[in-house]
């Protein structure tokens, strides 16, 4: 389509309204964690901090384990993302080219688990993570410690597979051409060896995109790790951020500092990966 | 030998596919199982579970029937869907076509549209909390601003008072509304942008050259064609309205007065916060049920009348 000059300005203006309208709020956040405290609280506000003070976020990340949070942060969405690449890429790779009794009645069961609500499983798995025998103090039935809760094992355990990542995977492997796995069989290669020779390495861009969605997701997961983890070694960014706030006041420069440091990681993988978030919308069926 | 190498194949397969329907059973299916009979019990972790039959069902009725705080969740969560579902995806169709309009440089507002998507819940909420700050809230401050412009334009005075957002009961979940449209929009509009990349471009030059107008087209050849994304967004957006949570926990925690209070919120109360872990349970069956109704009747409505052009 051709456009005229003066429609292009009127386009290109409603799109940059929307821009400033997405990019404000976290503009704010910027000019807020670089405030200090005496300038949060005037009105008018100003837009940019008059005295630029760095040190709220030293001071932000010094009001609780930070240091701790985020290793901590890392360490789960890192462990879910690995879990999730190996456990679902072997589903579907089992769903896409090998033959089985059962294989289209487990697909539709797998898809299944989507159908039910985290909310409607999320108070037995606790209790069943709290009552994991043999753990974390338990004994035979469950009783005595605190099991899972407070643990990795328990953060990671309930999230490491998922069916849309199955189905992800599936529907790209079902895109490989065969013959490169047909002539590794008749060179004798087995099942395993064409899934980690042969269909992984070609499967890397369906891998990387469902790799950072998982990331980004675990790196801003809340319910879970709020229900999970009560020990303040084990807590992770997102829950740190409740620190600057209690019942009567916030310290809104040192929770944007805080906000601003939470925030960056996700913003920086996914301005590096990009295209991987397109396509796999695109992946994840929109072909109709 | 053939009979065995299937037979192989078909290990193969059950090997590869344990690990996860392991998980899939001790995670999802015994937890939905657990869930169900936990709904007829009385349970408080401490002691063991105690069963009372349909009283935590009958509950949830009586508790609606009278207005109570759950009946108050249901009505809170529908608001909610009502207000972000239309708006948000007419406002993500608008972006959508505005970035499909064949500019240059359109990725770089792409990109920008996209970033509170990929932000947590949890930051974007805090941000928007110091925004809604009825003192020196930056949106106070616009409405000021606004007032001030509007008045030097018309050349009468025109004042759009300072409003009190999150503490105000009226306000509340119109705030947290406008919020969540803010954060979902870039997710929509991609998906949208995927939708209008697959129309082809010569059915547009047809119908130009039959003369037809913007309108025309856009009525004639791109709504119906995108119907299969506007029912795919809508169903994804109906089931994320009614779990709507994290952003009403962190906000406003329900309040003020239970302006708030939504159904996850509620059987998140319920279980951890008064240890109701049975009736927890049912509100949470009733969610499910909710959700997978109204699965049933979008899918229903949306089926039929597609349109293929190619």
């Amino acid at each position: 389509m051709r456009l005229t000059l003066p429609r292009k300005l009127v386009l290109h203006a409603l799109l940059a309204a929307g821009a400033v309208t997405t990019v404000l709020p976290f503009l704010w956040m910027l000019s807020t964690s670089l405030k200090p405290e005496p300038e949060i609280f005037r009105f008018p506000p100003a837009w940019l901090p008059h005295l630029w003070k760095w040190g709220n976020y030293r001071e932000a990340m010094e009001a609780a384990p930070f240091g701790r949070y985020f290793l901590n942060t890392v360490i789960y969405a890192t462990a879910v993302t690995c879990s999730n690449l190996l456990l679902c890429s072997m589903a579907a790779y089992a769903f896409a080219r090998l033959r089985f009794r059962g294989r289209s009645v487990l697909f539709i069961l797998t898809l299944g688990t989507m159908m039910v609500p985290g909310q409607v499983t999320m108070v037995p798995v606790f209790i069943l993570l709290k009552r994991w025998p043999l753990l974390g103090g338990n004994d035979l039935l469950g009783i005595g410690g605190h099991g899972l809760l407070n643990t990795y094992v328990g953060l990671v355990l309930p999230g490491a597979v998922g069916a849309f990542g199955i189905f992800l995977l599936r529907q790209f492997f079902m895109t490989l051409p065969r013959e490169l796995e047909d002539a590794a069989r008749i060179d004798g290669c087995s099942e395993v060896g064409i899934y980690w020779r042969i269909i992984l390495p070609l499967s890397a861009p369906a891998l990387a995109t469902l790799g950072i969605f998982t990331f980004t997701a675990a790196w801003n997961e809340f319910l879970w790790p709020l229900l999970i983890t009560s020990k303040d070694s084990m807590r992770t960014l997102q829950l740190g951020l409740q620190v600057f706030q209690t019942q009567y006041t916030t310290r809104w420069d040192l929770l944007m500092a805080g906000t601003v440091v939470v925030t960056i990681p996700v913003l920086l993988i996914f301005l590096a990966g990009q295209r991987y978030f397109t396509r796999g919308i695109a992946l994840s069926g929109m072909k109709g | 030998m053939a009979a065995s190498a299937a037979r192989r194949e078909e290990r193969t397969a059950y090997l590869f596919l344990a690990p996860g329907l392991a998980l899939f059973f001790v995670f999802v299916l015994v937890p939905v199982v657990a869930a169900f009979y936990l709904s007829f019990c009385r349970y408080d972790i401490i002691h063991s579970p105690n069963w009372i039959g349909l009283a935590n069902y009958q509950r949830i009725g009586k508790d609606v029937a009278n207005h109570g705080v759950f009946y108050l969740s249901l009505r809170n969560t529908a608001q909610y869907a009502v207000g972000t579902i239309p708006l948000g995806m007419a406002l993500a169709l608008a972006l959508g076509l505005l970035v499909n309009a064949g500019l240059r440089g359109v990725s770089i507002y792409r990109t920008t549209y996209y970033l509170p998507v990929v932000t947590s819940l949890v930051a974007i909420s805090m941000v928007w909390m110091w925004l809604y700050d009825p003192n020196y809230g930056l949106l106070n401050y616009l409405l000021e601003l606004i007032s001030r412009v509007a008045s030097a334009v018309m050349q009468r005075h025109i004042s759009l008072p300072p409003q009190t957002w999150l503490a105000n009961p009226k306000q509340a979940m119109p705030a947290i509304v406008l919020m969540s449209i803010w954060r979902g929009l870039g997710y929509n509009m991609v998906i949208y942008l995927a939708g209008l990349q697959g129309i082809p471009e010569h059915l547009y030059e047809a119908a130009k050259l039959d003369g037809a107008t913007p309108w025309q087209r856009f009525k004639a050849i791109t709504w119906p064609l995108l119907k299969p994304t506007t029912a795919f967004i809508f169903v994804v957006s109906v089931i994320g309205a009614s779990q709507v949570f994290a952003q009403v926990y962190v906000m406003t925690n329900g309040g003020p007065n239970n302006a708030t209070t939504t159904i996850v919120h509620q059987i998140f109360q319920n279980a951890f916060s008064f240890m109701k872990m049975g009736y927890a349970s049912a509100m949470a069956f009733v969610l499910f049920g909710i959700i997978f109704v109204l699965s049933l009747v979008n899918l229903r409505l949306l089926r039929g009348g597609e349109v293929e052009y190619v």
